[in-house]
C-alpha cells in the first residue's frame, strides 16, 4: 500500500529538494503520513528548505550504522501534521549509504508511513544509485534548458534500464510563460516530446518560492501562489486524480495585468 | 536591411528556442545511441577500408553522422566516389 517515490533530475539546481518538500507537505495536508528522506549525504538541504535544521540530532548514516534507532532520527514537521523528515549527514563518510542499506531502510519506513519520498542527489554516481534503489516510482524534475533536459534524458534511461523503474513521471520546473510565448524558451510540449515520458506537472517560475524557501516554508499551502497551486495539482495527480494542467498563460497576459492593475488579484 | 527594419520596429529575432531544440536533438541522438566521436572515427576508418576495395573514394570528403527522424536513429554516410574499380566477377 505504501509507496516509495524518488525525486531525481541528473542536473543539480533544477528544484529537486523544493519539489520533494512541497509534494511531501501537500500529501500531509491531505491527511497522509509522509516521510521525506534526504539522500544527498554531504550536501543536505531538505532540512533547511523545511526549516527543520535546528532539530536534527541523528541522521540517516546513524540509522544505517545502527548508532540510533530509526524513530530517533525521524523529525516531525512543525507545521504539517503527518509530515516527517529523515535528514542525512552533512559531514560523515557516505560510503555507508548503499543500495542495500537504502532498501532495508525503506522497507522499515514503508511500515510506518503511507509515502516515503526520497530526495536524490544530483549526478548519476553511487549516491544516485543508492537513492533510487528502493524506489518503486520516480519523478524526474527538469527545467526548460538544454543541459537540464539532456541530463533528465540520461536519468530516464538509467531508471528504465539499470534500476527497473518503468514509467518515470516528468515535472517541468521554472517555466517562464512569457519567454515561451516569445519563442525564447522551450515549451512543455517541446520537452515532453523530446523526453517521451508522462507529464506529472508544470511549475511556473515564481518569486514566492524564493520567499518561502528563505523562511524555511513550503509554497504548496499558499493559495495565492500559482506555483503553490501547481504543486497541489501534482499532489492530486500522485493520488490518482486526473487534475487538468493549470493555465499558466494568464500570468502576464493582458487580462491578468488589468486585474492586477485594478487590484482584483495579487 | 530587413534585420534593421525589424530591429527598428522592435521585433526580436525568431527566438532561441528552436536553436535549443535542435542542439538538444543532436546531443540526444549521440547520448542515446551511446556513440562517442572516437567510435565514429573508428567506424569511419573501417568504412574507408571496406569501400576502397570496390571503388576509389574521396577520403577527405567522407562524412558520417548519426541522425534521428521520428523515433529511429539512422547512420548517414556521404561518401564521394572518385572512380569505380573493375571488379573481376
Amino acid at each position: 500500500m505504501s509507496e516509495v517515490i524518488v525525486v531525481t533530475s541528473g542536473k543539480g539546481g533544477v528544484g529537486k529538494t523544493t519539489t520533494t518538500a512541497n509534494i511531501g507537505a501537500g500529501l500531509a495536508m491531505l491527511g497522509h503520513k509522509v516521510v521525506l528522506v534526504d539522500a544527498d549525504t554531504g550536501l543536505r538541504n531538505l532540512d533547511v528548505v523545511l526549516g527543520l535544521e535546528n532539530r536534527i540530532v541523528y541522521d540517516l548514516t546513524n540509522v544505517i550504522n545502527e548508532e540510533c534507532r530509526l524513530r530517533q532520527a525521524i523529525i516531525k514537521d512543525k507545521r504539517f501534521e503527518g509530515l516527517h523528515l529523515l535528514p542525512t549527514a552533512q559531514t560523515k563518510d557516505k560510503s555507508a549509504v548503499t543500495p542495500e542499506s537504502m532498501q532495508k531502510l525503506c522497507t522499515e519506513l514503508k511500515e510506518m508511513f503511507d509515502y516515503v519520498i526520497i530526495d536524490c542527489p544530483a549526478g548519476i554516481e553511487q549516491g544516485f544509485m543508492s537513492a533510487v534503489a528502493a524506489a518503486g516510482k520516480a519523478i524526474v524534475v527538469t527545467t526548460p534548458e538544454v543541459a537540464a533536459v539532456r541530463d533528465a534524458d540520461r536519468v530516464i534511461g538509467l531508471l528504465e534500464s539499470k534500476v527497473g523503474i518503468k514509467d518515470p513521471k516528468l515535472i517541468v520546473n521554472r517555466l517562464r510563460t512569457k519567454m515561451v510565448r516569445s519563442g525564447n524558451m522551450m515549451s512543455v510540449d517541446d520537452i515532453v516530446d523530446i523526453l517521451a515520458i508522462d507529464l506529472l506537472g508544470v511549475i511556473p517560475e515564481d518569486e514566492k518560492i524564493v520567499i518561502s524557501t528563505n523562511r524555511g516554508e513550503t509554497v504548496v499551502d499558499n493559495e495565492h501562489s500559482l506555483s503553490g497551486k501547481a504543486f497541489k495539482n501534482i499532489v492530486w495527480r500522485i493520488l490518482g486524480e486526473p487534475v487538468p494542467l493549470l493555465d499558466l498563460q494568464d500570468e502576464g497576459g493582458f487580462l491578468s495585468r488589468l486585474r492586477k492593475f485594478i487590484g482584483l488579484s495579487n | 536591411m530587413l534585420g534593421l527594419i525589424s530591429r527598428i520596429l522592435g521585433k526580436e529575432d525568431p527566438g532561441s528556442k528552436n536553436v535549443a531544440k535542435e542542439r538538444l536533438r543532436l546531443v540526444l541522438v549521440h547520448d542515446r545511441a551511446s556513440v562517442s566521436p572516437q567510435l565514429l572515427q573508428l567506424m569511419k576508418a573501417d568504412l574507408i577500408k571496406v569501400v576502397s576495395n570496390y571503388m576509389e573514394i574521396d577520403e577527405e570528403g567522407l562524412n558520417i553522422s548519426l541522425d534521428r527522424s521520428e523515433n529511429a536513429v539512422a547512420l548517414v554516410a556521404n561518401i564521394p566516389v572518385k572512380k569505380l574499380k573493375r571488379v573481376a566477377t
